[in-house]
């Protein structure tokens, strides 16, 4: 009766201060009333797999919406599993919000290809476009980037983290009008030496005094480095640019000088080649800093030792194994704030360890920050003793993801497989939202995971398992799973279509170099036509080869939209309609 | 002139093991267990890549150590029995899991450090890292040598042409062009960083008894 009796204008008010979308899909799952007015005041959608939906479909149903986040390609293209021109094209999405949504404000978008013509759209499209977000994406150049410059004079935040910019030689920056004022984030770090010009860098960073995140690229050298920083002392998050030079006095002096003035600075990274000489000018700072991205920086352990020990407030760092595990002693013992630890490989494809960093690190981490919670490590070996311990330790884990650089090593003690150590994890860690596996494993650690971790979101597999039961135990135990990607596993047909509902349940499942069935694919396709079951496959039509062949890579995920009509030739589905795919 | 080899460097050489996708099948310590010369925490020994075989030795007329097991493991003595093909040194597509764009930066750092580098690895028995050093940067042994022992903690011992290296436990040699493994120090310096490939720390005792220069 409460439902009936509180006016559209008090609801919508109520609804205002519901941010999330999982209350505001609850929200609108009460009645027609609610859900009518809810759809009309929604302004933020998250869209995870922008093929789960068309663009139309989420303008029939929000016709109001001022900020959109979409994401595109699966999560295994960041490792080149994902052939170009698969997809995730964003300009269909573009085209029609940019008549629907005049006021769109906001656009962010991950691992999606993105076109000139797309920024251009944008740019004309949108008069108060505030926040463009391009992480991982490709596909546009710094042509598109001029055209945002010089149409949106509001534009807040321009972050382009880890995308490919093709550089046209258009000196972008210098696009944005002198009467441009309003940047407040600026990420331009993945760009190359070219397609930035100091000067212009330098008059814009000094008209935008809400300046608060930038982040540059590399080939910015250290003197300009300085000028920047006195321009905006303001700063809260900075990158670093090249450091590569053999020591100056003078560079030196004038670089601390221009830290120390920045009071309000709590998140570093960039540091590409930089020469340990030149560290201590940050140290100014050190003391209040929240994050710190080492993780492009070629210095050794004594360096990263004296660094950390000044940076006793750290939450957050990413660091190259030259820490090694004396450094992470040191990193547990000064940072008890420590919240999330990242360590990636400095020479991930060489079969000899670069530095003597082990599961000795990690463990002393555990023990000595008792707010970690995120974790992704690179290492060579690995043993069920320090991931029990680690387990045991850490609760509190959310995130752990763990590569064992080599496939299918053992624990270096037993020569036994990781399942009762990555057991302990799932067990102990009931938060876990997110797990990476990898080493040696057999069904046995899915059991575990299976019936221990009811709250994983994500799970990411290589290598591992015996047989389709592992996969089965997964599919059927894991009641929060959403995203499932494997490669180079035995699973099959067999768990595939026994737990086909399930994948209903979930965003997406990928699967390459399995041992899954073109027959299993059309099967499953056939039972449940809310799934796009996609076969990507290179080597032709996955029907004119033997009927026990085994699929490349299969990305199964669900969909309201039907199969979608941008396949590229190397994506196979059940339907035989080439008027479904895009012509050659 | 041949020299021949006293059995220890045939026993006390097996440091590499056979990293077969059949790990289950493999116990580290057992295969460790005769070398009371190497520091026992042989776990922390870095391993060859998977299909290569142990090392052979070889008799050569150069003051040399035995072979190492190197990366050119494609070799026809593959002692174990494996039903799957290993991976070879070909890398898997993919993996380990390192975004392009890191990979991309890495890539970059490397060709622009390497280029007008003469950068070498370096290794030393009993310590679970390598490390790289520009031979460039060096203008002869003396300072080589101050390099490594800061690097490594260690002390090389006093060189001499008759006797190699006296008064330390550990001997610096390194591996030439022709794939022999020879003591730093024979050559002139010139001569040795165009030669030199790699370089290792090795134990004294694994050096004691090589013979005179070629």
């Amino acid at each position: 009766r409460l439902a009936y009796s509180l006016s559209d204008e008090v609801l919508e008010h109520v609804f205002s201060f519901i941010q999330s979308d999982k209350d505001r899909n609850v929200v609108s799952a009460v009645c027609k009333s609610w859900y009518e007015i809810e759809r009309w005041c929604r302004r933020k959608i998250f869209v995870g797999n922008c093929y789960a939906v068309s663009p139309k479909m989420v303008i029939r149903r929000f016709p109001q919406v001022r900020s959109i986040e979409l994401k595109g390609k699966p999560h295994f293209a960041d490792f080149n599993l994902v052939p170009d021109g698969w997809g995730g094209y964003v300009l269909p999405w573009i085209t029609e919000m940019a008549g629907a949504y005049p006021w769109l404000d906001e656009i962010r978008l991950k691992r999606m290809v993105v076109t000139d013509e797309s920024l251009e759209l944008i740019a004309k499209s949108f008069k108060d476009f505030k926040v463009l977000v391009l992480a991982s994406c490709e596909g546009f150049s710094t042509d598109g980037l001029a055209a945002i410059a010089a149409s949106c004079k509001n534009l807040r935040e321009l972050d382009l983290r880890e995308s490919e910019v093709d550089d046209s030689s258009v000196h972008w920056l210098s696009h944005f009008p002198e009467t441009y004022t309003s940047m407040v984030s600026l990420n331009i770090s993945c760009l190359g030496s070219g397609e930035v010009s100091f000067s212009a860098l330098e008059r814009l960073v000094s008209r935008c005094p809400n300046l608060r995140s930038l982040k540059l690229n590399r080939a910015v050298p250290l003197d300009k480095t300085a000028n920047i920083l006195r321009l905006a002392p303001q700063l809260v998050e900075f990158s670093t640019c090249t450091y590569s030079a053999e020591l100056r006095s003078d560079v030196f002096s004038n670089l601390a000088g221009a830290f120390s003035n920045c009071n309000e600075l709590r998140s570093l990274s960039g540091f590409w080649d930089v020469v340990p000489d030149y560290l201590p000018a940050i140290y100014s700072v050190c003391s209040r800093l929240t994050s710190l991205n080492l993780s492009y920086a070629t210095i050794q352990s004594p360096d990263l030792i004296k660094l950390v020990s000044h940076c006793p407030s750290l939450q957050r760092l990413l660091v190259l194994d030259y820490i090694e595990d004396n450094g992470l002693e040191a990193l547990a013992s000064n940072c008890k704030d420590l919240q999330e630890l990242r360590v990636f490989p400095s020479d991930p494809f060489d079969a000899e360890p670069n530095a003597s960093l082990t599961e000795q690190g990690l463990v002393a981490v555990s023990l000595g920050c008792p707010k970690l919670q995120s974790v992704l490590y690179f290492c060579r070996r690995m043993s069920n003793a320090a991931l029990v311990t680690i387990a045991k330790n850490r609760p509190n884990l959310t995130r752990f993801r763990l590569c064992i650089i080599e496939p299918n090593t053992a624990d270096y003690l037993t020569g036994e497989p990781f399942d009762v150590g990555f057991g302990a994890i799932v067990e102990h860690c009931k938060d876990l939202i997110r797990l990476s596996l990898s080493g040696l494993l057999t069904d046995c650690v899915f059991e575990y995971i299976g019936k221990y971790a009811k709250k994983l979101e994500m799970l990411s597999v290589a290598f591992a398992g015996d047989s389709d039961l592992g996969l089965h135990h997964v599919l059927s135990g894991c009641e929060s799973l959403r995203k499932l990607e494997i490669r180079d596993c035995p699973f099959g047909d067999k768990a595939l279509l026994t737990n086909a509902a399930k994948l209903e349940t979930m965003r997406s499942l990928w699967m390459s170099s399995c041992s899954v069935s073109f027959e299993a694919c059309k099967l499953l396709s056939q039972k449940m036509p809310r799934l796009n079951v996609e076969v990507i496959d290179e080597r032709g039509p996955p029907d004119s080869r033997p009927k026990n062949c085994t699929v490349d890579k299969l990305y199964i995920y669900r969909s309201v939209a039907g199969p979608r009509f941008d396949m590229p030739p190397f994506v196979w589905t059940k339907d035989e309609d080439l008027a479904l795919r895009l012509s050659p | 002139l041949i020299a021949t080899f006293p059995n220890i460097y045939i026993s006390t050489t097996v440091q590499y093991i056979d990293l077969s996708i059949n790990q289950s099948a493999i116990n580290l310590q057992s295969i460790m267990v005769f070398e009371k010369d190497l520091n026992l925490d042989a776990t922390e020994l870095r391993l060859g890549l998977p299909g290569s075989s142990e090392e052979s030795l070889r008799i050569s007329n150069k003051r040399a150590l035995p072979d190492m097991n190197d990366d050119s493991g494609v070799a026809a003595a593959k002692k174990c029995d494996q039903e799957t093909a290993p991976p070879t040194k070909a890398q898997v597509v993919g993996w380990p899991p390192i975004r392009s764009y890191r990979k991309n930066s890495l890539q970059t750092k490397k060709t622009e450090a390497e280029t007008g580098g003469m950068y070498v690895k370096v290794s030393m028995d009993g310590a679970p890292y390598l490390r790289k050093i520009d031979l460039k940067v060096y203008k002869g042994y003396p300072e080589l040598f101050k390099a490594l022992e800061d690097m490594f903690k260690f002390k090389v011992g006093k060189y001499s042409e008759r006797e190699g290296y006296n008064g330390s436990e550990f001997v610096p040699t390194y591996e030439d062009k022709d794939g022999d493994w020879m003591l730093v120090g024979d050559v002139p310096w010139e001569m040795f960083i165009n030669a030199c490939k790699r370089l290792r720390i090795v134990r004294g005792s694994e050096a004691r008894g090589l013979g005179c220069v070629v």
